[in-house]
Formats: structure tokens, sequence, C-alpha cells
């Protein structure tokens, strides 16, 4: 069971730190907090360069650097270019240099099951956010269906926290609210129910449901009530 | 049968591709005289294009495209937010779990079936990806369409009157929904699943013996 109060302090943190250090502790977090082996945040830049941080051990990540094992890992091959998250089970691991990594990378302590969220930021940068597990594939099929959507977010708010230290990289657009957004969030906030919001507000509900999944984007949240938090410790909203 | 496709990966399928692209330029330039742009080949692209998006094609027995549209995710660049933002009040749609769909052209000669077997595609996008809604522009001849084939969209705003009249919609998934579209579009839910897994993977036997 994993505590919603537990996850929303982890993006907290991950959100508030300064330092990469922080992208690491989240890293440890959330993988305490789903209890699966790893996860890995992996930045991979179209001219070869990469940056990552996760719970993967050091031996594993010497060892993936110093082969460049960028060049047949069918993660990296299957999620590069593309935006949908991705099964490891779904990828093409046919090819007998492909068999041979993963059988290596088992050696090494990752586990037989993987999601990865491609994320493509700015400029042509891409990164990857992946949750490892060792399973069965119904326990995994499980756990995607009840923490994909979740995972999808967290991605994003880890490449977006790590495009802040890259000096030389355009930063996102900021993430304000419109000021349709900041009056859905206000009345939320006011205890108002979705019905009574969208009334207020002469939109639909469908509409009302679109700012607040964008709001709940742009402010790092999960839920409605962790987006309202948010809005108010910013000062984007005042009730 | 439906085909999922990266735009790196239409060279691929080159009649498919330019078939898309020429019934593009048919349907939006030649009978609905949309202002986009039409190359000295007769086909239509746009800036979206250039962006590697994800199409859903119909693809006929003969191989010939019969229909497709386009998706973008809408923490990136999309046509909603760039070129009808007006009409969402202001507030720009982002969020990974909401991609928008765009270009839905269905072939001159393309049976009401195709439009959809186009939103079944849509439907297990949506499933399988783990996405919640699809935002889109649309005239009113789609209106039309998407009510016939039983996946109407609520409209998130419109601007014009009558046969100009554009608007942007917002669809979610139900599973009652996609049924509607299966049965419209004559194809079973298990085959439509099956399209989708051969494009995405299906995982080889080689997954489940674990490696010593």
């Amino acid at each position: 069971m994993v505590k919603r109060a537990r996850l929303e302090n982890i993006l907290e943190d991950l959100d508030s730190t300064t330092k990469l250090e922080g992208l690491q502790s989240a890293t440890v977090a959330l993988r305490d907090l789903y209890q699966i082996h790893h996860i890995v945040y992996h930045w991979v830049d179209s001219a070869g360069d990469q940056y990552g941080c996760g719970t993967y051990s050091d031996a594993w990540r010497q060892r993936y650097l110093e082969q460049n094992y960028l060049r047949i890992d069918p993660v990296i091959q299957g999620c590069y270019q593309r935006f949908h998250p991705v099964d490891w089970k779904r990828l093409d691991w046919s090819s007998k240099a492909a068999r041979a990594f993963l059988s290596e990378a088992i050696a090494y302590g990752v586990g037989n099951q993987g999601y990865s969220v491609p994320i493509r930021g700015p400029n042509g940068q891409f990164a990857l956010f992946t949750s490892n597990h060792d399973c069965d594939d119904a326990y995994w099929n499980q756990f995607i269906e009840t923490h994909g959507r979740d995972l999808i977010l967290i991605g994003h708010y880890f490449n977006r926290k790590a495009l802040e230290f890259e000096p030389v990289r355009q930063p996102e657009p900021a993430q304000s609210l419109s000021p349709r957004e900041v009056d859905a969030m206000t009345l939320i906030a006011l205890g108002y129910n979705r019905a009574q919001v969208a009334n207020s507000l002469s939109i639909s509900e469908h509409t009302l449901r679109v700012y607040i999944e964008s709001a709940r984007f742009k402010l790092g949240a999960l839920n409605t009530t962790h987006a309202v938090a948010r809005a108010m410790s910013r000062g984007l909203i005042v009730v | 049968m439906l085909r999922y496709l990266y735009g790196h990966d239409l060279h691929l399928y080159p009649t498919l591709a330019t078939g898309m692209f020429t019934d593009r330029a048919d349907q939006f330039a030649a009978r609905l005289g949309w202002e986009v742009h039409v190359d000295a080949n007769g086909e239509e692209r746009d800036q979206y294009d250039a962006l590697d998006p994800l199409y859903v094609i119909w693809e006929r027995p003969d191989g010939r495209h019969g229909g497709s549209m386009r998706f973008l995710p809408t923490t990136g660049s999309v046509m909603v937010n760039e070129v009808f933002g007006h009409l969402t009040g202001g507030a720009p749609i982002q969020s990974p779990l909401i991609w928008e769909c765009t270009r839905f052209c269905l072939a001159r000669d393309a049976g009401p079936h195709v439009a959809a077997a186009l939103m079944l595609g849509g439907g297990e996008i949506m499933r399988g990806f783990g996405i919640r809604h699809f935002t889109g522009v649309f005239d009113r001849r789609m209106e039309r369409i998407y009510r016939a084939i039983g996946s109407w969209p609520e409209i998130l705003g419109s601007e014009g009157d009558g046969r100009d009249r554009i608007s942007i919609g917002l669809w979610d998934f139900t599973a009652e929904a996609q049924a509607r579209v299966a049965a419209r579009a004559g194809i079973s839910p298990d085959l439509s699943r099956l399209w989708f897994q051969r494009a995405f993977g299906t995982g080889p036997a080689i997954w489940h013996k674990r490696s010593a």
C-alpha cells in the first residue's frame, strides 16, 4: 500500500531541492515507498551525453558506461524518439546482444520487469524515468495498472527539476497558472465540489477537469488535493 | 488494419505515408478550403508533422491509406495551445496524460466504418498508455461524423458559425464508448487489441525465462 501523504512529501522535497543530490535521494525514497527494486532517472542527450541518478548499483552503472550499453540497451532503443510509456516486456529482446545484456543486468541486481516513461524535453532533450522490479507478469501488470499514471507524472517532475540544473538549456516556460486555473483552484480550496465550481465559472465539468489536470501538472502534484495545497503554499491562490 | 506509426517510421510504409499526406491535402485544402500548405507533390504537412508525432492510420486491404489521425502529448508544442489557445479560456492544456489529436482525415471514398476504426485506435492508445483525455480541433463536418460513430466529445470552446464553426473537443475513455465504436467499425475488440500489440510489442517468450 503506497501512502499518498508520503508520496506527496517526496515530491515536495524533490521540488524544493537545489542540489542534484535531491534527485538521487528522491529515487531512493520512491523505491522504498513503492517497495520495488529500482527507480532510475536517465537523461540521454542527442550528442550522446548521459546523466543519471537512481538506485542501480555503482558497479552496474560503471559497467553500463564502460561497455557503452546505450548502443544496445533495448529500453533506450525502444523509448528514444517516442513518448508512450513502455513496459519492458513489450520491447524487442530477441537479438543475441540484447539477451546477453539482459542476463548481465540481472546478474548486477536489475529486476526482470520494467516500466519506462520517455520524456521529450525542450530543444531535443530526452530522458527516461524507469521503475524496475523482480516479479511475475501478473504482479507487474497490476503494479502498472495502479501506479502507471503517477509514475508518468513523477517522471516529468524529475525531468523538470533536472532541466533547472542545466544552465545551457533553455528553461521551460514558467509554470504559472492561468487566471481560469487560479479561479478553479481557489473555489476547490474553498470547499466547492466540482459541479459547483463548474457552475460558478460557467464551464462544463469536462472543461474543469482539463483545467485541474493541467494545473496539477504545472504544480508538480499528483492529485487535486495536493495541487490545491501546493498552489496555496506558493501563494498562487489565496483563500 | 490499424497501424500505429511514429513519424520516424513512416518511410517504412511509403505508399501509406504518401496516401496520408495527399488525402490530407484533398480533405483540408481541396474539400474544406482550409489555409494549409500543400507542397509540389500534392502533400499537406504542417510544423507538427516535423515533431515526430504518433500517427494512427487505417490501411486498406490493398495497402492504401483509408484514414488517419495524429497524436502529440500536450507537454510539448501543440495546436490547441499555439493556434487555438483563445478557445480554451486562455489556460494552456498541458499534461502528459492529455494528448492532442489532430488532422483527423478520411480518404474521399472511405466509408463511415473507417472513422469508427480510427476512434477505436484512439481508445487503444488511452487504455494502453494510461492517457486520460484526448483534445483536438475539429470542424462542423466532423461533428456529424463523431456523432454518427458514437464518439461525441465534450466541447471546450468554439468559434465561427454554421459551416465555418471550429471547435476544440475533449474525449475521454469509457469501455462503453469503446464497445460502441468497435461495433460501428465492424472490428472485434480482440482484433483491435491484436493490432495495437503488434505495433507496440507483445512480449517475446524469452522474457519469461529468468536468466541465471
